[in-house]
């Protein structure tokens, strides 16, 4: 057998050389025979009824496929949880943007145009553009009360907490919508025939929820339905649910010209008609105690769903258990809920609800440190986790977890103290204020409760007729690394050498369901199954002879060459089980919400110009424990790439809306970071280990995106003493604060009190 | 773009493409980024916003790194042009493409083919770049997976490796 470990070390990503030659093939690179290019032509108000559609005189409409909601075969709904999202506007449209028609024709360049000269009269209807409209109900947009979804998480007796309390501190925090921005816009291609039914080739993460929706949509069995992805440039759970929308339209269009149409965005289109981070706000009330002790609380979480349901009921649970953060809340009840608005339905964005909801905890931390007079050091040191406490929906921490040893060492990394002391003095003197700032946090690595468990993922390996392997599942790869690891487990699991072990490119026709590829699960869940199913085709080798106990590389492969010849394929197949303890009451928010959680502990330093009153981010510590860590390169650039986008949610991406719609729908006006806006981001892992994932990793992927924010705000309020609880943090609201709160010429006078 | 800009005024315009004399037959003011993907079938040039703004398309063009996004083909006529199709012509890897394989400089990949041309044309100004330079002269493009870091280690990497000599 291999003894070199491979789990553990930076092989060559699998696909890299495609990647860095070109090659790679992303769904706007293939072009198919006879194919004509789509156009959708969508809402222009955000509520209304359709009274007509007009078609100007001045196009040739016999060249173009036109396709409406009369068209669909099936279920006119793009099927995920409910379905309750139209996959075309028939009688009424319920936020701008929302799809009416479809238009096909062989030449790209008259699409715009002719999309253009469809004009559409409506009869308006009232809509509503925020929460607090939503949750006043004068106008109802959705279901009885505009309400997808409420849950309550109750944990001991929060009533009988204030009394005894010697502060109570109350804190108001919000966060705006955050656009993915993965660099390939969204794109689909379709073909029909009456034969083979559908197949669509697409830039996606979920091959399977493509494939539900076009079944229902197009009433077809499930192997009329084929869904291919294509190399994927990007996702950040941008491509998760809203590709359905797209393949739902390419197939109509594919079905009606009975000819492959291609389906691609532009950048424009993408930005304001697909999905966001949801914009929430979040209310704390804490019980605190005189030494700084959390006796109870209540949590208020409260996002924005847009329009439709979507997704909107699991950004909500996430959301909502993740409230607590890191901390022992002897009682809590968090109250949260998901509302309509009449703007594009908001949906899947890394973290899912989770840095919303951290980010309100991490900046509560610090009020409460204030007027405990406290630092934020030591009110997060009472509070921490350890083994043997409970979380806030009940479960047990069993890991041998040391939080405060996590806390110091990042103080000590990101040379916290001397930097306070040294920035508190000289902010005095200077124009350039600088501050440090903390967040501790977690996540929890895996579907929610019992999401794993009603998954059912399963995920097979195969030995191929020349003897080599290929991982069979539906986990897609967008950047993250999926194929490498993957392999890389097989490969660790059998004693052989990464280059014996290959993928094959996710496609419902060649792979078994393995689940979606979001919530931080692959490597954990997927992982930890592709492992089981390895040693299951190691043991078939075994019992019919054809393998030693003890091996080499070379001949596990005539193994399977011998095995594939004498007997046909080989596969072997792995399904989940939920282990026993993991055991979760979905109706009252009670048990092990996670089977695993990641752990973090991140520093930021910001300079912030009180000329310009733009922040600058000078460094950045982040320090996480993440089980076992399989491959150092791409577990850092997830950190990094994380962590970039964090900055961008706390300090540069602004969404303006305006009726519902999107304003600033281009890379020029929606501002991300780039290379010369980002600090140093010094990443540093702890690694314990997890029973529950492959070689004990855990999910990393969307950790790094919950605590970039509060620590940055946290040093910001450092830094000018003044507190801020909203997300963009914008120079321009910094200005506006100023000139609210510091009518004299120079702020730094009238700032750093009570600390 | 409207049907008769399209339909009408193709003409023959001529360039140097990665060290080969190629010739298209196309309307001029169509973009540089369309004839390479679309006439010329190298798709390794990616679109990613199509107003200059990410640099998913850059290209060089007689040695200056430009958005072919933005660039009518008219102007590209006899410039001599290289894509990423052109790095590495034998099969051999660039240095600059073997050091973002190592250091975990392509995610996604989206970017990377511009990303690598701009690291291309920041070493043929400046073949030991501070990390000062190497952020400034990657800043007109756009990453969103990596948080360019790892970008920053490859070509520092790649130019300790003589890839700007």
């Amino acid at each position: 057998m291999n003894t070199a470990p491979i789990v553990g070390t930076s092989v060559p990503r699998l696909e890299g050389r495609d990647k860095v030659t070109g090659l790679a093939s992303y769904v706007d690179d293939l072009e198919l025979p006879g194919m004509l290019y789509g156009a959708t032509v969508r809402s222009t108000i955000p509520r209304g009824r359709i009274r007509k559609i007009n078609f100007s005189p001045h196009i040739n409409w016999p060249e173009f496929v036109i396709v409406s909601a009369s068209d669909i075969p099936g279920k006119n709904c793009i099927a995920l949880i409910e379905d309750d999202q139209p996959c075309l506007a028939g009688e009424f449209v319920n936020h701008p943007e929302e799809p009416i028609l479809l238009l096909a024709h062989p030449d790209r360049h008259v699409l715009p145009h002719a999309a253009a000269s469809v004009t559409i009269d409506y009869e308006p209807l009232p809509a509503v553009f925020s929460i607090e409209e939503s949750e006043r109900l004068s106008e109802i947009i959705w279901g009885q009360d505009n309400t997808f979804k409420t849950c309550l998480i109750e944990k001991g007796d929060v009533e009988s907490v204030w009394e005894n309390a010697d502060y109570i501190v109350e804190g108001e925090y919000t966060t705006g919508a955050q656009e993915q921005l993965y660099i390939e816009n969204n794109g689909m291609i379709a073909a029909f025939n009456p034969r083979d039914g559908v197949t669509v080739w697409g830039s996606l993460q979920c091959p399977y929820y493509v494939h539900k929706a076009l079944m229902k949509l197009c009433c077809l069995p499930p192997e009329k339905v084929r869904v291919v992805q294509m190399e994927t440039g990007g996702a950040f759970g941008g491509k998760e649910e809203y590709p359905s929308m797209l393949a739902a339209h390419a197939v109509l269009l594919a079905m009606k010209s009975e000819r492959p149409v291609k389906l691609v965005y532009d950048r424009l289109e993408d930005m304001t008609a697909t999905t966001k981070r949801h914009p929430s706000r979040t209310r704390h009330r804490t019980a605190v105690s005189r030494d700084g002790k959390i006796l109870g609380g209540e949590i208020e979480f409260t996002i924005d769903g847009g329009a439709y349901e979507t997704l909107s009921p699991v950004v909500l649970s996430r959301g909502a258990i993740h409230a607590g953060g890191p901390y022992y809340w002897p009682s809590i009840r968090v109250r949260a809920k998901a509302v309509a608005t009449n703007a594009p339905p908001h949906g899947a964005f890394r973290g899912f609800g989770a840095p919303q909801s951290l980010f309100a905890m991490e900046r509560h931390m610090d009020r409460i440190a204030r007027v405990v007079r406290l630092s934020p050091i030591e009110i997060r040191k009472r509070n921490l986790l350890r083994p043997g406490l409970t979380t806030s929906t009940g479960q047990v921490i069993e890991e041998p977890i040391d939080l405060e040893g996590l806390l110091d060492r990042a103080l000590e990394l990101s040379q916290y103290c001397s930097k306070r002391r040294e920035f508190a003095r000289d902010n005095q003197q200077n124009k350039i204020k600088r501050g440090v700032g903390i967040a501790a946090f977690l996540h929890g690595s895996g579907f929610t409760g019992s999401g794993e468990r009603y998954l059912g993922s399963i995920v097979g390996l195969e030995a191929c007729a020349d003897g080599s392997l290929r991982v069979l599942v539906s986990s897609t790869e967008f950047g993250q690394g999926t194929k490498t690891v993957l392999c890389q487990i097989v490969a660790e699991a059998l004693g052989l050498r990464y280059e014996d072990v290959g993928i094959a490119q996710p496609d419902t026709n060649v792979v078994p369901n393995s689940g979606p590829t979001v919530a931080s699960r692959t490597v954990m869940v997927v992982g930890k199954l592709v492992q089981s199913a390895a040693l299951g085709l190691k043991n078939t080798l075994i019992a019919r002879g054809l393998l030693a106990d003890s091996y080499s590389p070379d001949e596990f492969r005539e193994a399977c060459r011998n095995y594939v010849s004498k007997y046909g394929p080989l596969k072997s197949l792995a399904q989940y089980q939920q282990p026993n303890e993991i055991v979760w009451d979905e109706h009252n928010y009670r048990g092990s919400a996670y089977a695993a959680y990641a752990w973090a502990v991140y520093v930021a330093e910001v300079w912030v110009d009180t000329t310009t009153y733009s922040v600058s981010v000078k460094d950045f510590v982040a320090l996480q424990e993440i089980g076992k860590i399989l491959h150092p390169v791409l577990a850092k650039g997830q950190i990094i790439g994380g962590v970039a986008q964090g900055i961008g949610f706390a300090l540069y991406e602004k969404v303006v809306w305006q009726n519902g719609r999107m304003q600033n729908g281009q890379m020029t006006n929606y501002i991300m970071p780039t290379s010369a806006d980002l600090p140093p981001i010094r990443v540093h892992f702890d690694e314990l280990g997890n029973a529950h994932g492959a070689f004990g990793a855990k999910g990393i992927g969307e950790l790094p995106m919950d605590g970039p924010a509060p620590a940055i705000v946290n040093a910001v309020v450092d830094a000018l003493g003044v507190p801020f609880d909203s997300i963009p943090l914008l120079p321009e609201d910094i200005f506006e604060e100023f000139s609210r709160t510091t009518p004299r010429e120079n702020p730094a006078h009238s700032l750093q009190g009570g600390r | 773009m409207n049907e008769t800009l399209h339909d009408h005024g193709k003409s023959e315009i001529t360039f140097i493409l990665n060290g080969q004399s190629a010739s298209v037959h196309v309307h001029p003011m169509e973009r540089l980024l369309d004839v390479f993907r679309r006439e010329l079938r190298l798709t390794g040039t990616k679109e990613g916003c199509g107003e200059g703004e990410c640099g998913s398309c850059s290209v060089l063009m007689d040695g200056e790194l430009v958005n072919s996004c933005l660039i009518p083909v008219i102007q590209a006529r006899d410039a001599r042009i290289t894509t990423i199709e052109g790095l590495a012509p034998a099969g051999k890897l660039h240095e600059l493409q073997q050091a973002f394989l190592d250091w975990g400089g392509a995610q996604c990949g989206i970017c990377t083919s511009g990303m690598i041309l701009a690291a291309c044309h920041l070493l043929s100004r400046k073949s030991q770049p501070t990390l000062d330079e190497i952020r400034e002269g990657l800043s007109g493009n756009l990453c969103r997976c990596t948080g360019y870091m790892q970008i920053f280690e490859a070509v520092a990497e790649a130019a300790r490796h003589g890839a700007g000599s």
